[in-house]
C-alpha cells in the first residue's frame, strides 16, 4: 500500500512540474503580454517595467527564478494588480471555489446515491423510472443551461433566491444545486450498475442465507462493492466540479477563482494564470490520488496490481 | 401507429437463424425495437437537415438586422422571434447548428483517429511499449485539460480550426483505452493466429484482421464522445472563447439569450431546448448502439 502510494505520488509530481514548465514557456511565447494595451506605452515605461518583473532577463533564467520561488510556495507579483502579490489573490478567491465546490459535491453524492440505491432496490418501478429520468436530464442539459433557467424562474420570477452574488447562506443554493445535478447524474447510474452486478453475487445469497436484514444486506454487505465505480469516479468528478464552476461562477457572479482565471487569462496575467493553473492542477491531483487511495482500500483486487 | 409495424415486434432466435441474417443486421433489428434509439435517431435526422436546408429556405440572412425591430416574440413573420438587433432566432439557430454540428464531428474525428491508432498499437504490440504508452494516458487522465484549451483559446485566436483540434486532442484518451483493451483480447484468438501463421506482415493483420473486429466499440464511443464533444465547445463558446461573431453557435446563443433572458426569455429558451434535445439523441442514440452491438459498458 505505502509502495503504491509512493510510487503514485511521485507521478503526480512529475505530472505537476510538466504542467509548470509547459504552462511557463507557452504563455511566453504566444503574441502579446501582460503590458499590451490599446494606447501604445513608451519604450523607457514598458523596459522599467519588465525590469520590475525580471522579464528582462534570458527566457531560461526566468524560468528557473520563478521554479526557485515556486518551491518557497512563493507564486510571484500580479501583473495587472499592482500591489497585489499572486499568493494574495489566491488566498482570497479560493475559499469561495472550494465551498461552492464542496456543497456541489454533496449534492451530487446525496442525490445520486439515494437515487441510485433507491432505482437499483425498487428495480423498473416508478422510482427507478424517475432516478434514469433525472439522470438523463443531469447528463444531457447543460449546466450553462439550467443555471439561467433556475435564476430566471427561482430568482427572477419566485423571488426565492437572489439571482447572483455570494454574500448570504441562500446565495449557496441555486448554484451548489446546478453544479451537483449535473455530477448526481452519472454517480446515480453508477451506484445502481453497481449494486444491481454486486446484488447478484453469492456472497449476498449467503447474507440473505444466514438470516441478515434486508438491511444489513445492503448497508453492510452490497454497498461496500457496489460503490466502487462510484469511487472510481470521484476523481474525474471532483476535476469536472472544480471547472465547471467556471461557468457556475460567471452565471451567478460568484467571486471565485474560476472567474479569476478567465479573466486573467484573457489579461495575460502571467503569474497569476501560472498559479491559478498549478494550483488547480495540484488540487485535481491530490484529489485524484485519494480517490485511487480510497478505491484501493476498497478493493483488495486493484491493491494487490 | 395502429398496425404492429415490423420495428416493434420482438425477434426471436429461431427467425434470425431462419433467415441467417449477419451480425449487423442483427444489431440493426435490436436497434429498431429501442423506442428512444429510434427517436433519437430521428430527431437527430430532422436536426441535422433543418440545419443543412432551412437556411436556404428561409427569407432572412443570419446576418440581416432589422434595429427597427428589436427583440420580438415569437410570431408569424419570425417563428422563433428575433433577437435585440432585430436577427431572425429561427436562422440563427439553424446556422449555428451547423457550426455546433461540425464542431462536434470533426473534433470527433481527431478524436477518433488519435485515440484508435494510439489504442490500437499499444494493444496490439503490448510489453514495455504498452505499459509506456498507457502509463502516459493514465497521466494525461489525470491532468485538468480544459483548462489548457481555456489557455490555448485565449492566446492563440480564437480560430475553429484550433477549436476542432483542441478539443480532439482532449478527447482521444478513453477511445485509446477502449479500443486497447478490445485488441489485446482479440488478438488472442486462432483466427489471429492462422493470419500470423499464414505469414501476414504485422501491420495487415492489425488493420485487416483485427481492428474491423473493434468497429462495434468504436461506433458505440463515437456516437457518445459527439454530445460530449460539442458540450466543451458551447462550454467554450459560453465563456466567450469558442466560436466568435458574427458566426454563432448554440453555445454562442445560448450565452447570448443568457444575458438577455429576463426581457426576452425565448433568447435562451429556443436555443438551450434545441441543444439539450441534440444531446439527449445522440447519448440516447449511443447507448441504444451500445446495447444492440452487445458492448460491454465501462461506463455504468
Amino acid at each position: 500500500m505505502l509502495r503504491f502510494i509512493t510510487s503514485r505520488l511521485l507521478q503526480s509530481l512529475l505530472a505537476l512540474y510538466l504542467i509548470v514548465t509547459a504552462t511557463f514557456f507557452m504563455l511566453r511565447f504566444v503574441p502579446g503580454g501582460p503590458f499590451t494595451t490599446e494606447k501604445a506605452v513608451p519604450r523607457e515605461i514598458l523596459r522599467n517595467l519588465e525590469a520590475h518583473y525580471g522579464l528582462n532577463q534570458p527566457l531560461p533564467r526566468q524560468y528557473l527564478n520563478y521554479l526557485g520561488s515556486l518551491l518557497h510556495g512563493d507564486f510571484g507579483p500580479s501583473f495587472k494588480y499592482s500591489n497585489r502579490t499572486v499568493n494574495e489573490i489566491l488566498a482570497d478567491k479560493l475559499p469561495v471555489s472550494l465551498e461552492l465546490g464542496l456543497w456541489s459535491l454533496g449534492v451530487a453524492l446525496l442525490l445520486g446515491l439515494s437515487l441510485g440505491i433507491i432505482a437499483a432496490l425498487r428495480r423498473n418501478t416508478w422510482a427507478d423510472y424517475l432516478a434514469t429520468a433525472v439522470g438523463t436530464i443531469g447528463l444531457s442539459v447543460p449546466t450553462f443551461v439550467i443555471g439561467p433557467l433556475c435564476v430566471l424562474a427561482f430568482a427572477i420570477h419566485l423571488g426565492w433566491f437572489s439571482a447572483s452574488g455570494w454574500d448570504f447562506p441562500s446565495d449557496r443554493v441555486l448554484p451548489s444545486l446546478v453544479l451537483g445535478l449535473a455530477y448526481a447524474a452519472p454517480i446515480s447510474r453508477l451506484t445502481r450498475g453497481g449494486l444491481l452486478e454486486v446484488l447478484h453475487q453469492d456472497y449476498i445469497r449467503t447474507a440473505r442465507a444466514k438470516g441478515a436484514s434486508e438491511f444489513r444486506v445492503v448497508w453492510k454487505h452490497a454497498l461496500r462493492g457496489g460503490l466502487l465505480p462510484v469511487v472510481a469516479y470521484l476523481g474525474p468528478a471532483t476535476a469536472g466540479i472544480l471547472t465547471g464552476s467556471f461557468v457556475i461562477e460567471t452565471i451567478f457572479q460568484i467571486p471565485g477563482l474560476g472567474r479569476e482565471f478567465v479573466t486573467s487569462a484573457f489579461n495575460r496575467d502571467y503569474t497569476l494564470v501560472l498559479g491559478t493553473v498549478i494550483l488547480y492542477a495540484a488540487l485535481i491531483m491530490a484529489l485524484n490520488l485519494l480517490a485511487d487511495i480510497v478505491q484501493a482500500w476498497m478493493n483488495p483486487k486493484v491493491r494487490l496490481e | 401507429m395502429s398496425l404492429p409495424s415490423d420495428a416493434s415486434r420482438p425477434v426471436s432466435v429461431d427467425e434470425i437463424v431462419e433467415r441467417g441474417s449477419s451480425p449487423a443486421h442483427d444489431a440493426w433489428l435490436r436497434l429498431r425495437q429501442n423506442r428512444l434509439a429510434v427517436f433519437g435517431a430521428g430527431t437527430l435526422l430532422v436536426v441535422a437537415l433543418a440545419c443543412c436546408l432551412g437556411p436556404l429556405l428561409s427569407p432572412y440572412g443570419y446576418e440581416e438586422t432589422r434595429l427597427e425591430l428589436g427583440a420580438s416574440a415569437p410570431g408569424l413573420r419570425h417563428w422563433l422571434g428575433t433577437d435585440v438587433l432585430g436577427r431572425d432566432l429561427l436562422v440563427r439557430m439553424l446556422y449555428g447548428g451547423r457550426i455546433s454540428l461540425a464542431v462536434g464531428l470533426s473534433a470527433t474525428v481527431v478524436a477518433l483517429t488519435i485515440g484508435v491508432v494510439y489504442g490500437a498499437v499499444a494493444g496490439f504490440f503490448g510489453g514495455k511499449l504498452d505499459s509506456l504508452m498507457m502509463r502516459a494516458v493514465d497521466i494525461l487522465y489525470s491532468l485538468p485539460f480544459t483548462i489548457f484549451v481555456i489557455l490555448l483559446m485565449v492566446f492563440f485566436g480564437r480560430n475553429i480550426i484550433l477549436l476542432f483540434v483542441a478539443i480532439g486532442a482532449v478527447e482521444w484518451l478513453t477511445m485509446a483505452r477502449i479500443v486497447r483493451g478490445q485488441v489485446m483480447s482479440i488478438k488472442q484468438m486462432e483466427f489471429v493466429e492462422a493470419a500470423h501463421a499464414l505469414g501476414f506482415g504485422r501491420r495487415r493483420i492489425l488493420f485487416h484482421h483485427i481492428l474491423p473486429n473493434v468497429l462495434g466499440p468504436i461506433i458505440v464511443y463515437t456516437t457518445l464522445t459527439i454530445p460530449s464533444v460539442m458540450l466543451l465547445e458551447a462550454f467554450l463558446s459560453f465563456l466567450g472563447l469558442g466560436v466568435q461573431p458574427p458566426m454563432s453557435s448554440w453555445g454562442v446563443l445560448i450565452k447570448d439569450g443568457a444575458e438577455k433572458m429576463e426581457e426576452f426569455p425565448w433568447l435562451l429558451l429556443f436555443p438551450g431546448t434545441v441543444f439539450s434535445l441534440t444531446l439527449f439523441s445522440l447519448n440516447f442514440l449511443g447507448d441504444g448502439l451500445r446495447d444492440a452491438l452487445d458492448v460491454r459498458s465501462s461506463k455504468d
